[in-house]
């Protein structure tokens, strides 16, 4: 078959664009051109990241780092979803809050570290904070208006079937707006996790992955610092892959509300 | 999306029209009086030092202060720079990448691995890596936001151009259409929708760096800066006048600047409806 042919050549070209890349990278690393400690070899950055991993600190790190996302995430999404909830079915909540969304949407969260450090001194609470902020808005907003996609005709089909203001809740409103709301999860999981690495390198602690970056350049660790963005971009790739990809083929792929399932 | 504006917009036709808008402007304006009022009253009851939560009327004046001393402007133009040029960077080379990247197998198959593995890990990490590598102050901060910037505009722009209906391009090539106006009179408006929305979101992300960047790259002016600094002498009220200039240089990013935008292009030639 030509299609498979055609894959097994992408696939092959992509193996080879990647050694190509590291194999430049390693040309230069190795030419001495720049200085060992800014660019080093991919070896050293991979025994960098051994070491790390097999005396434990790594984990550690990535723990503590996992520990602030799932904190503030967690608040987001507790606080995002029934928010947005009562924004979409209560035209005064909307009235009232919309204007204010509207106008803290656009400050990065970033620019409020410096504010929560004051506030609330360097470490947890200004991080969990901050990864709260940024992912409470993608969160909010996508169940509001998940809800007011909710279609009109299933709620009053629902309403004319007999279903009290709860059962239309959870089996009619809840289902229908799923798709928005995981859409949304995803969403602010992402934002959660960009949040969770500055706020660790400007708010540092003594722990987190975002910390070890900006501290190995300190000391001109450019292994370490090669290192941990390889252990932050597997462990981001991997949640947003696995951890959400499965929330929805269990839910709305399941139910048929998203076009996976019938593709 | 419904905003304050949409909402009074939408509900004008039914009434006298000068009365709703006031009506629909005293709603958008009431929350923050709400909120205000909040602030002033945890702010004059003394449970927090003064200095760590100011009242706003504290607020207003260093922002009338350091706006009349020049030093706000000043701040927020470097700030603009930076976000322009870094932005400048995302834009064209992010629409080069994706166009070669829809329109030839090779390049495809070059870049898509490299960026697949690149665009997921958050901006910010690779901070540390260009300040170690182009040194503290404007180049890093430029380059890196270009950087981030570009993955989104790279990935809208690609799925654009590979969007493009075939049989638009079948016909305008039956109509004799050379390579040169093949790719500006159909490719490019055919992709349009798609570039624009990843310039959107590439300049959104520019945006949300850029203030981080400022805190980690030691530039000499600069609001991500100026609100970093403004820490060290417990100035909460320049902090929160800083903030309050990048709200508004972000709310008004996203409305003027790309609505607009969108309007011009797009919309008018009925890509998209409105």
């Amino acid at each position: 078959m030509t299609a498979s042919r055609d894959r097994h050549r992408s696939v092959l070209r992509a193996t080879l664009s990647i050694a190509a890349a590291a194999a430049i990278y390693e040309a230069l690393a190795r030419s001495g051109i720049f200085a060992a400690a800014l660019l080093p070899p991919l070896e050293s950055v991979f025994r960098a990241l051994w070491d790390s991993l097999a005396d434990g600190t790594m984990e550690l790190h990535a723990l503590f780092t996992m520990y602030r996302v799932a904190f503030g995430f967690g608040l987001a999404v507790a606080i995002g979803i029934p928010l947005g909830i009562l924004m979409a079915r209560f035209q005064r909540v909307e009235n009232f809050l919309l204007p204010l969304v509207s106008a803290l949407m656009p400050i990065p969260s970033f620019a409020l570290v410096p504010l929560f450090m004051l506030w609330f001194g360097i470490g947890n609470t200004t991080t969990v904070l901050i990864v709260f902020y940024a992912a409470t808005f993608p969160m909010l907003f996508n169940t509001w208006s998940g809800v007011r996609s909710v279609n009109p005709i299933w709620l009053r089909a629902a309403g004319a079937m007999g279903a009290d203001e709860r059962r239309l809740f959870w089996k009619v409103i809840i289902p229908g707006a799923a798709a928005f709301i995981i859409a949304g999860m995803r969403q602010a999981f992402l934002r959660a996790w960009i949040a969770v690495v500055g706020a660790e390198m400007i708010a540092a602690s003594d722990w987190g992955l975002g910390w070890v970056i900006f501290d190995a350049k300190e000391f001109l660790n450019a292994d370490l610092m090669l290192a941990s963005l390889i252990v932050i971009g597997a462990i981001g790739f991997m949640t947003e892959r696995l951890v959400f990809g499965s929330l929805e083929r269990l839910t709305v792929m399941r139910w048929g509300m998203s076009r996976g399932a019938r593709g | 999306m419904p905003h304050g504006a949409a909402i009074a917009v939408a509900e004008t036709g039914s009434h006298r029209p000068g009365h709703e808008r006031w009506r629909a402007a005293w709603r958008n304006v009431f929350p923050f009086l709400v909120v205000g009022a909040l602030w002033e009253i945890v702010a004059w009851a003394g449970i927090f030092p003064p200095r760590l939560f100011p009242p706003l009327e504290v607020v207003a004046a260093a922002l009338v202060r350091l706006t009349l001393a020049g030093i706000l402007p000043h701040h927020a133009l470097d700030t603009l720079i930076r976000l322009l040029s870094g932005f400048a960077i995302a834009a064209i080379g992010g629409v080069a990448i994706g166009i070669a990247m829809a329109r030839s197998r090779l390049a495809e198959d070059i870049f898509l691995p490299l960026v697949s593995i690149a665009a997921p890990i958050p901006g910010l990490a690779y901070a540390p890596l260009f300040l170690l590598w182009f040194g503290l102050g404007n180049i890093s901060a430029v380059l890196l936001v270009g950087f981030v910037a570009m993955f989104p505009v790279i990935f809208n722009t690609w799925s654009g151009v590979k969007a493009v209906k075939e049989i638009w391009l079948r016909s305008a090539q039956a109509m004799g259409a050379d390579n040169g106006r093949m790719f500006t009179h159909v490719i490019v408006p055919g992709a349009l929708p798609y570039i624009l929305t990843g310039l959107r979101l590439g300049l959104a992300q520019a945006w949300r760096i850029l203030v981080a960047v400022e805190m980690l790259a030691a530039v000499p002016w600069g609001l991500g800066w100026m609100i970093f600094g403004a820490r060290e002498f417990l100035n909460t009220d320049v902090m929160l006048s800083g903030i309050a200039v990048i709200a508004v240089i972000g709310l008004a990013l996203e409305k003027q600047v790309f609505q607009r935008l969108e309007n011009f292009t797009v919309v008018r030639w009925g890509m998209m409806t409105q």
